[in-house]
């Protein structure tokens, strides 16, 4: 029994509204109804099981929720589904290849040894491989790579050996 | 730390729109959510509706016309600041852009959105403010423009009222031979501004400012254009002693209490510093482009 203090305090869930959203992540088309409050970030974890993106503050400081919308990177914890529909998402998850193999990016973290529990890693990848794929020039000296990954934090490793990774990325990608 | 219940209308046009926020004094418009997300997830906002202007065709694109660069609402931070039109037209424009966030949220974050957020400390107001433009707002009674100067208020307070869209932001181009400089404190690239000041300055054949303009945020409870600072140095060479005074006159116009991030005595040591840089630097481009 649901006291009448609860009901007040808590929503029924038929109070909660949904939309029908209609979006393509890593390829492949999603069609789910979901509430309109939902988080991007939440729909790809709860709802589509993509848990290679992290959620660290879900306030756009710490950047390691982010994914490519419409090939551009951006917060999965600051965008709404329902802001989401009809675009096409891109997460973690589509950067290796089928058989396994890593993305060039991948293999530049692993090589340059820039992560240690990895909590923040898939969010600097999203947002490297989002910069690289943007026509701008890329500045690769320490202070430009610095200013590349301002928006993600990360509490373990310190930062030197993921400015390392990302300029051996750089090459691996023939972008130097 | 998720958003609490609201309803969601996605209009495609621009009358739907002003229909639907006029339909509740609750509701509030979602441009590209870099702020209001976060105050969602904070329930430091609590509406009952939300108008996503996304889908607004109208509400779309960057024209230039008649000396002015017309910035439609849903045009994000990223776009404007890569735009080759734009720096053609005002360099300073993307000199600034630079400094606002990190690229994945100026990839969302609209202009006229921060605008309308109207942060005290935020870069493209103070670019609204130094180059003296406008936002045109239309809601249930029409349209009217709003010159910079009226628009900001007071941190996170505008003169739009709460039933109107700002459809679009006027900045005007960079005046014929000026010289531009941009630059801020922060401790990290891409946080707000500790103090940011902003400088045109144009020269005559002799040398002497002949035109200047200098604006400031994260100084005070909104951007502030710098008139004491402007008069002291109209009509000198901008020497030593006078960029000195002005930088004197710049801070004692710092407003903002101490807070986790500065002294109001450390601010006015920024703000005096950078006045005396951007002043040199704009000065030294006007120098180039005469
Ligand atoms: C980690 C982080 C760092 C940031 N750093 C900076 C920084 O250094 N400098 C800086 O300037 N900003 C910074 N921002 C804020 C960013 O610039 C926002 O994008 C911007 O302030 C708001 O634009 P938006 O389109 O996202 O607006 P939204 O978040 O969608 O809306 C913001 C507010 O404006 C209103 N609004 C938006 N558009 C309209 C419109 N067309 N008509 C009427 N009302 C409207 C909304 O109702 C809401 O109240 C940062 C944000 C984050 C998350
Ligand atoms: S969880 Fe999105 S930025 Fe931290
Ligand atoms: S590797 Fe642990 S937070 Fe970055």
């Amino acid at each position: 029994m649901t006291s009448r203090r609860l009901k007040r305090r808590f929503a029924e869930t038929a109070e909660d509204p949904t939309l029908q959203v209609s979006l393509t992540v890593n390829g492949e088309l999603i069609e789910r109804t979901a509430s309109v409050r939902m988080l991007l970030s939440d729909f790809l974890r709860h709802e589509l099981g993509l848990t290679g993106t992290h959620v660290g503050c879900e306030h756009g400081i710490c950047g390691c929720c982010t994914v490519l919308i419409d090939g551009k990177a951006a917060r999965s914890c600051l965008t709404l589904v329902a802001q989401a529909d009809g675009t096409e998402v891109t997460t973690i998850e589509a950067l290796a290849a089928e058989d396994g193999k890593l993305h060039p990016i991948q293999q530049a973290f692993k090589e340059s040894h820039a992560l240690q529990c990895g909590y923040c890693t898939p969010g600097m990848i999203m947002n490297i491989f989002g910069r690289f794929n943007e026509p701008e020039p890329l500045d690769l000296s320490d202070q430009g790579i610095r200013t590349m990954l301002s928006g993600n934090l990360c509490r373990c490793t310190g930062y030197v050996n993921i400015v390392a990774a990302v300029r051996r990325a750089a090459q691996l990608l023939g972008r130097v | 730390m998720k958003p609490p219940l609201f309803r969601y209308q996605a209009p495609k046009t621009l009358k739907e729109a002003v229909i639907a926020l006029a339909s509740d004094p609750d509701a509030m418009v979602l441009a590209g959510g870099q702020s209001l997300l976060p105050a969602l997830n904070f329930r430091l906002a609590s509406p009952s509706l939300l108008v996503d202007i996304q889908h607004i065709d109208e509400l779309k694109g960057i024209s230039i016309a008649h000396g002015q660069i017309i910035v439609k609402a849903m045009t994000r931070h990223r776009e404007l600041e890569l735009d080759e039109r734009v720096r053609q037209a005002n360099p300073l424009i993307a000199e600034t852009m630079a400094h606002v966030a990190h690229i994945p949220i100026r990839n969302r974050g609209t202009v006229v959105g921060s605008l309308c957020h109207a942060d005290g400390a935020a870069e493209v107001p103070l670019v609204l403010i130094l180059l003296g433009g406008s936002v045109v707002v239309e809601g249930p009674s029409g349209r009217r423009e709003i010159e910079a100067d009226k628009f900001f208020r007071f941190h996170l307070s505008t003169a739009r009222r709460r039933d109107e869209i700002a459809v679009e932001a006027r900045f005007p181009v960079l005046p014929a031979g000026s010289g531009w400089a941009f630059d801020e404190l922060t401790r990290r690239h891409g946080d707000y501004a500790i103090a940011g000041v902003g400088a045109v300055v144009r020269l005559d054949a002799g040398g002497h400012a002949n035109d200047i303009r200098l604006a400031a945020c994260g100084v005070a409870s909104r951007p502030i254009r710098l008139l004491e600072a402007e008069k002291l140095l109209s009509g000198t060479a901008l020497g030593e002693a006078e960029l000195k005074a002005a930088g004197k006159a710049a801070a004692d116009l710092v407003s903002a209490p101490d807070d986790m991030h500065a002294t109001n005595a450390y601010r006015r040591r920024v703000v005096a510093a950078l006045v005396r840089r951007m002043v040199a630097k704009a000065a030294a481009r006007a120098r180039t482009r005469q």
